[in-house]
């Protein structure tokens, strides 16, 4: 979109964009000026969901941390809650069996897919497609279906332990994964024939917010974001921490395929072929998935070495590194959890100006930003 | 990138601005540097061909009981290495000079330091509490913090 | 009177069994055989009118969001209850109150309360909606139940519920809805 400057006289007018508003996906609030239908300035203001989740984990043990991890990031609170269990696990150098990590990448793939979907659906139905939304439910009930198998909670699942997981795949998990990932490929090829390539939503994400790559590493932007960019950059194949260097899959960028390279398109789709990747994973995890116990031991009241750790891991919405120090207590001194979302909102009010108000709602649902994320 | 033959390149350059490498139980290693030359420090660890530090993974605030200190955890996309550095600030006025025109991406994070802990990163082009709200009393990171019994009537 | 007019069906005897239509003649509208009847005083009416189109304001704060969202979507339907979401609080009847409230977001709250039309209803979902859940302890900044700022219908808790939770709440606001007494002499 370009601004007419031969036009009439206009005048900027501000407005208020949330903290209630269906497309700021939660409790975001942006204030908008605006010179007619063109964004002269969006700050974001946050901190509408703040509820201190550091200073929490100051307050208590390392084990009673893991259910908070969950409220993190509640789309993949797989991915948080493994996160947690990495770090202190990096902090307190505790080797974790073999079928635990097997089982960690299962599940934290499993949560990418269901987590993709929701940036899928909701996106969609911000640029006005509702149904696709409706079919990226109705695939993730399935995941859902999983995982209450797995650990007897839809959302907040309180997963992974330090040293291990919870408990053991019941039987006949592996095998209804299986089934999910036979019935679940195929309906990738059906979102791109229902909506990726619509016409209509193709003009109104390519050539939108176009971030080319320096200024994405510039602005730390990370996952499908940073990738949408065309940086090749993806913590399970750069920086592999668990048994990801065991699993064949690609790193999906974005191509400019039908626009700039770094536009919201390309954000879009990265995070569509990466739900292909992931089922690759799952595939060759269920596969490869070793027999043997499923937590290491470690003491009920669990008190780390002194040190300082960071340690960070691929999730959906990008790197959440969590920074932990220790002083030998039973509670951290110090947790910092560095996300994907807060960091792309750094980025927001650059990309935004000039934009249309419409175009606003494409950025941030092309960001997939989460609000306890951005928050915490 | 060894932590040591870095933390070497960068007393060779700088002097007694770079203070010691804290490497035992931190993984990655801190350079510890004396906080008035945070920002030259990290133009040169960004700009420097072979360190080409070009992204800011995290910056943090830390309240060490004693002292304040602010973390920062360096990527090299370039290079695939990271390191961090570390300022030491003492308690009453915890200052330093910030680095988001080095790296853009630290502006939030600053602003996040500035509202939990009231660091005052100085010549910041936008240093505003981020998450609380604007009339909120107090940093709540500080481990001498006291929760406040109401908010605007409201029980904490 | 039907034996339970919370559920289902208009309440008061159905229609009298209606004869077998003659093959080609038409339904008339409205007032046919096939019609409704509906017998009752007006309280019973309005009741009912309410409890079977609760527009909900979507307010999704934090986690309890998506079980909401999930909750109208197509496995659970919420839509059968006739309560489907609206995005603005000047067209819902029903306030649900899906997540954490931090005290930031306090006033939004109450200022969205007030712009809702009378009659309004308010379920808190989820334990930080009821009580402040886990963060009633050791944080500082969430409000301890939303019932300190606005009045509350309907608890449900679970953190976050299940949908079929969800579902039960807002039948037993239906419940509440037609004990409500409008018309005549104040109860």
């Amino acid at each position: 979109m370009t601004i007419r400057t031969d036009a009439l006289p206009t005048q900027e007018m501000t407005i208020n964009m949330g903290p209630q508003h269906p497309s700021t996906h939660g409790v975001l609030r942006v204030i908008l000026t605006t010179d007619g239908e063109v964004v002269t300035r969006a700050v974001p203001d946050m901190g509408y969901l703040h509820r201190g989740l550091e200073k929490i984990g100051e307050r208590v043990t390392y084990a009673q941390y893991m259910p908070f991890t969950d409220r993190l990031d509640y789309l993949a609170a797989m991915n948080c809650n493994c996160a947690w269990a990495w770090t202190v696990e990096k902090l307190a150098k505790i080797e974790v069996p073999a079928r635990a990590e097997y089982l960690r990448v299962i599940v934290c793939e499993l949560n990418r897919i269901s987590s993709h979907l929701i940036a899928f659906g909701s996106y969609t139905a911000d640029m006005g497609a509702f149904t696709p939304f409706l079919y990226a439910i109705r695939e993730r009930e399935r995941v859902n279906d999983l995982f209450e198998m797995l650990c007897g909670n839809r959302l907040t699942y309180n997963y992974a332990r330090v040293g291990g997981v919870s408990g053991d795949a019941p039987p006949g998990f592996l095998e209804k994964t299986k089934e999910f990932l036979d019935y679940f490929e195929p309906k990738l090829d059906e979102y791109n024939n229902l909506i990726s390539y619509n016409k209509i939503f193709v003009h109104r994400l390519a050539n939108v917010a176009v971030i080319p790559a320096e200024e994405a590493v510039a602005y730390g932007l990370t996952g499908p974001n940073l990738r949408g960019s065309g940086v090749p950059f993806d913590l399970r194949k750069d920086e592999p921490y668990s048994v990801y260097p065991k699993f064949d899959f690609k790193v999906c960028v974005g191509t400019g395929e039908r626009g700039t390279l770094g536009d919201c398109f390309d954000r879009y789709m990265v995070r569509i072929n990466e739900m292909r990747e992931s089922v690759k994973i799952v595939r060759q995890a269920v596969a490869q998935i070793p027999d043997g116990p499923v937590r290491a031991k470690v003491p009920r009241l669990f008190k780390p070495p002194v040190g300082e750790a960071y340690f960070r891991s691929e999730c959906p919405r990008g790197e959440t590194g969590i920074y932990l120090i220790s002083d030998g207590t039973v509670n951290p001194l110090r947790l910092k959890i560095r996300t994907g979302s807060f960091v792309t909102m750094n980025i927001f009010e650059k990309v935004t100006r000039g934009l249309m108000i419409a175009d606003v709602v494409a950025v941030i649902g092309s960001f997939d930003i989460i609000l306890p994320e951005i928050d915490r | 990138m060894e932590a040591q033959v870095l933390f070497d390149t960068l007393k060779g350059k700088f002097g007694d601005a770079v203070v010691e490498l804290q490497g035992e139980g931190c993984s990655p290693a801190f350079v510890v540097v004396a906080p008035a030359s945070v920002q030259e420090i990290a133009r040169f660890l960004r700009d420097d061909p072979a360190l080409s530090f070009d992204s800011l993974m995290c910056l943090s605030g830390v309240d060490y009981k004693e002292k304040f200190a602010v973390a920062y955890h360096l990527h090299s996309m370039k290079h695939r290495h990271a390191i961090g550095m570390k300022a030491f600030l003492p308690r009453e006025t915890p200052s330093l000079p910030t680095v988001d025109d080095v790296w853009p991406a630290a502006n939030f994070h600053e602003r996040e330091a500035f509202d939990l802990f009231g660091i005052v990163f100085e010549g910041s082009k936008d240093l505003r509490r981020i998450l609380l709200p604007e009339d909120w009393e107090g940093h709540p990171l500080r481990k001498d913090y006291k929760y406040p019994d109401f908010y605007h009537g409201i029980k904490v | 009177m039907s034996p339970d007019p919370a559920h289902g069906q208009p309440p008061g005897p159905g229609p009298p069994p209606a004869a077998p239509l003659a093959h080609g003649s038409a339904p008339s509208p409205g007032l046919g055989p096939e019609a409704h009847v509906m017998v009752g005083n007006a309280d019973l009416f309005v009741n009912w009118s309410r409890k079977s189109s609760l527009w909900y304001l979507l307010f999704a704060t934090a986690c309890c969001g998506i079980e909401l969202m999930q909750a109208g979507a197509s496995r659970y339907d919420m839509d059968r209850f006739g309560a489907v979401f609206r995005a603005t609080p000047r067209q819902s009847d029903l306030m649900l109150v899906a997540g954490t409230i931090t005290h930031k977001m306090a006033d939004r709250v109450k200022r969205l309360y007030d712009q809702m039309p009378e009659p309004k209803y308010v379920i808190s979902m989820g334990s930080c909606a009821n009580t402040g859940g886990p963060f009633y302890k050791d944080s500082y900044c969430v409000v301890k139940g939303v019932d300190l700022l606005i009045p509350v219908d309907v608890y449900i808790p679970g953190c976050p519920p299940r949908p079929e939770a969800l579902i039960d709440g807002i039948m037993s606001l239906q419940k509440i809805i037609m004990r409500k007494k409008n018309f005549g002499a104040k109860a």
